[in-house]
């Protein structure tokens, strides 16, 4: 499997938790944490079994999720 | 990149928010699908690299906003008056690229007929027609496109369609007419229907740039405030009420 | 070299001539010469002619065109200005120029297509909602009408401020032997740094009419409020027949202004000093002009096509400096010379 990574901009999540019940892996989780807004924001509660197949982004209502995948040699964005 | 990640070595992005976006914040509610129609617009305009020539329309609702969130140029039309502001702007210059994006009361209810003579004369604007059945902006009144027997508060005891109606099928409509290129009707509800929604934005776009005319794309959307469920029973909402009486798919595709 | 013209055909002529480049419309009567006129002779010139679906989509789509810096214009008569009076008022509180002509017909409600002037309020004091005004200016004179065209064109562009030429049924309809101006060069067309052209190379522009925040709202207004201040200053116009020794004054404009130059001739021959002062800027209004004059004469006779809505600004100029009697028809009703002579003749000592 691919590995991935989703970075969640957490000044920009509004805790709706679309990306958690997307996500195929179960990665995503409610965090402890609270923004500025009062937002419980959404984290990697299992980051090992992300596989960076965007799903969570492509979701996001707030754009608030940037997806990274473990490749040694560049690669072309896509989304 | 988000400001203070610290990314590790080996990894590279493979998603982020479009260069035609700007910084600012939405500022819809949680879980609005506003939001992920809102990036596919982005992500078509950059996809076509028209940024530079693109003008947007803001509607009067949850969108009047929409400026503040792209790095092109926009106008804030009166509440339902896009298309006619689109026909002005793209008939005074051609060479801009112009799309309105507006809610179902804005372009469903008091902007109906500006929204079917710019569909009829076949105006070559792109149209992005947010439907979630509500007035999110004003506080959750019925819209044209409230299904029967849906509550909203100024139907508190559901919709009654002997009295005010039943869900204007606007696309059905546009797509009796000649003029239009393409009417479709699309969802955001999860990553599969997103990406099917992305091509049809981007499809929208490009018949412009070709110089085909009239193109929309109804979103059937979920406005989970004002339905008065959580995000994720917004998406049910749309999946097993809305697309019941708005079936998705390609109602209209011309191809010349 | 003159031409036989209709008031609407010269409308429409002048505003080609004056580099308007979009025009859109909704028939109504009595303007369908300046739709018709525009149809034939604005895409010749390359220009955009567009039949909306109402008057509300024309003066949206002049808000659009002008959002992307052209000259644009619209033409209706009363009941359609009343449809663009939104747009307007969007128009307004955008700072896009447009020209948009109303040639008055009888009212309220569907009237008649007989000339009126009951749009004076709606076209003086703003009209839609909100506060704001609207350049009006009111021909009497096929001629003039041509001239106040060009004139709107320009005023609009500069002050950022829609422009209303107001004119009325009798003066869209009749013909008169008119010197067209010449048109203008387009390089002399003022540039318009906000125009939404692509922000390619440059930070994005909006057109905006709102600011949900109240102190930024207060600032749009005060910027309004300091062009109408400017335009007050610099812009009032207004022609006097016969004033320097006039023993009574009267006021009237447009088609009304044109019969009481008759009527001040007719006084005149019977031994009557009449004079007559005739607004050509109904916003901003000679209030100055008219001041001066009723500190000498003792009589101010207002005259319109109206239950008296002009009479109202003159009272507020000549603030009781001197009597203020009124005259006006209504509905469509046009006043002969004499009828409005005996009327002088009652208030002239």
């Amino acid at each position: 499997m691919p590995k991935g990574m989703a970075l969640i901009d957490r000044e920009r999540c509004k805790g709706c938790g679309l990306c958690i019940a997307a996500c195929p892996f179960g990665v995503l989780g409610f965090s402890d944490e609270y923004n500025s807004s009062g937002y419980n924001v959404a984290a990697m509660v299992h980051p090992e079994k992300c596989t960076g197949c965007i799903t969570c982004a492509q979701v996001c209502p707030d754009v608030a999720i940037e997806v990274y995948l473990f490749r040694p040699a560049p690669v072309r964005e896509a989304r | 990149m988000l400001a203070d990640a610290k990314i590790p070595e080996g990894y590279v992005r493979v998603f982020r928010r479009p260069d035609s976006m700007s910084d600012a914040p939405y500022t819809y509610c949680p879980g609005c699908h506003h939001g992920v129609i809102g990036r596919l617009v982005a992500e078509a305009i950059d996809e076509l690299g028209i940024r530079g020539r693109t003008v947007g329309i803001a509607p009067v609702g949850c969108a009047v906003f929409l400026y503040r969130f792209y790095r092109c140029d926009f106008v804030q039309a009166a509440h339902g008056r896009a298309c006619a502001v689109a026909t002005g702007l793209k008939r005074a210059n051609p060479d801009l690229i112009v799309f309105s994006y507006q809610g179902d009361g804005d372009l469903a209810a008091i902007g109906t007929a500006e929204t079917v003579h710019a569909a009829n004369r076949g105006e070559n604007i792109t149209v992005i027609f947010v439907n979630n059945q509500i007035y999110g902006m004003t506080g959750g009144e019925m819209a044209p496109t409230t299904l029967p027997g849906q509550r909203t508060v100024t139907t508190p005891e559901g919709r009654d369609v002997r009295a005010t109606g039943y869900p204007l099928k606007i696309s059905e409509m546009l797509a009796q007419l000649d003029g239009p290129a393409y009417i479709t009707r699309q969802a955001v509800y999860d990553v599969r229907h997103v990406q099917m929604a992305r091509r049809a934005i981007l499809q929208a776009f490009r018949n412009q740039l070709e110089g085909k005319g009239f193109s929309m794309v109804e979103v059937v959307a979920a406005c989970p405030t004002n339905l008065k469920v959580s995000p994720v029973d917004g998406n049910k909402w749309v999946t097993e009420q809305a697309l019941r009486y708005f079936p998705l798919g390609d109602l209209k595709v011309r191809d010349r | 070299m003159r031409v036989l013209m209709r008031g609407n055909e010269a409308i429409a002529e002048a505003a080609i001539r004056a580099g308007c480049k979009c025009y859109f419309c909704y028939p109504i009567t009595p303007q369908g010469e300046l739709v018709e006129y525009m149809a034939r002779h604005l895409p010749q010139q390359g220009g955009v002619f567009l039949q909306a679906e109402s008057e509300v989509a024309a003066i949206n789509m002049v808000y659009g065109a002008s959002a992307a810096g052209v000259r644009t214009m619209t033409s209706s008569s009363s009941p359609g200005i009343s449809l663009k009076m939104e747009g307007i008022s969007y128009l307004a509180g955008s700072r896009l120029p447009a020209v948009i002509v109303n040639v008055m017909r009888g009212g309220p409600g569907l009237g008649n297509i007989a000339p009126a002037q009951g749009d004076y309020f709606q076209a003086t004091k703003g009209g839609g909602h909100g506060d704001y005004r609207l350049i009006v200016l009111a021909p009497s004179t096929v001629q003039e009408a041509a001239e106040l065209v060009m004139l709107a064109f320009d005023l609009s562009d500069h002050y950022r401020v829609p422009a209303m030429i107001l004119a009325d049924g009798m003066l869209g309809q009749m013909m008169e032997p008119v010197e067209l101006p010449e048109p203008v060069d387009e390089g002399t067309i003022l540039e318009k740094p906000w125009a939404l052209t692509g922000a390619e190379g440059r930070e994005p522009r909006v057109v905006l009419s709102f600011d949900l925040d109240p102190q930024g709202l207060k600032e749009m207004n005060l910027t309004l409020q300091r062009t109408y201040r400017e335009i007050e200053a610099h812009e009032v116009r207004w022609e006097e027949v016969d004033t320097a020794d006039a023993e009574i004054l009267l006021v009237a404009y447009g088609t009304m202004g044109r019969i009481a130059k008759t009527v001040v001739r007719l006084a005149r021959a019977e031994g009557i000093r009449a004079g007559l002062l005739r607004p050509i800027s109904l916003w901003p209004f000679p209030y100055e002009p008219i001041r001066a004059l009723a500190e000498r004469i003792p009589v101010v006779l207002t005259v319109e096509l109206s239950a008296g809505q002009m009479w109202e600004d003159v009272r507020l100029a000549v603030e009781g400096r001197a009597a203020t009697p009124f005259y006006g028809e209504l509905g469509g009703v046009v006043p002969t010379p004499k009828e409005i002579l005996s009327e002088v003749k009652k208030h002239a000592r």
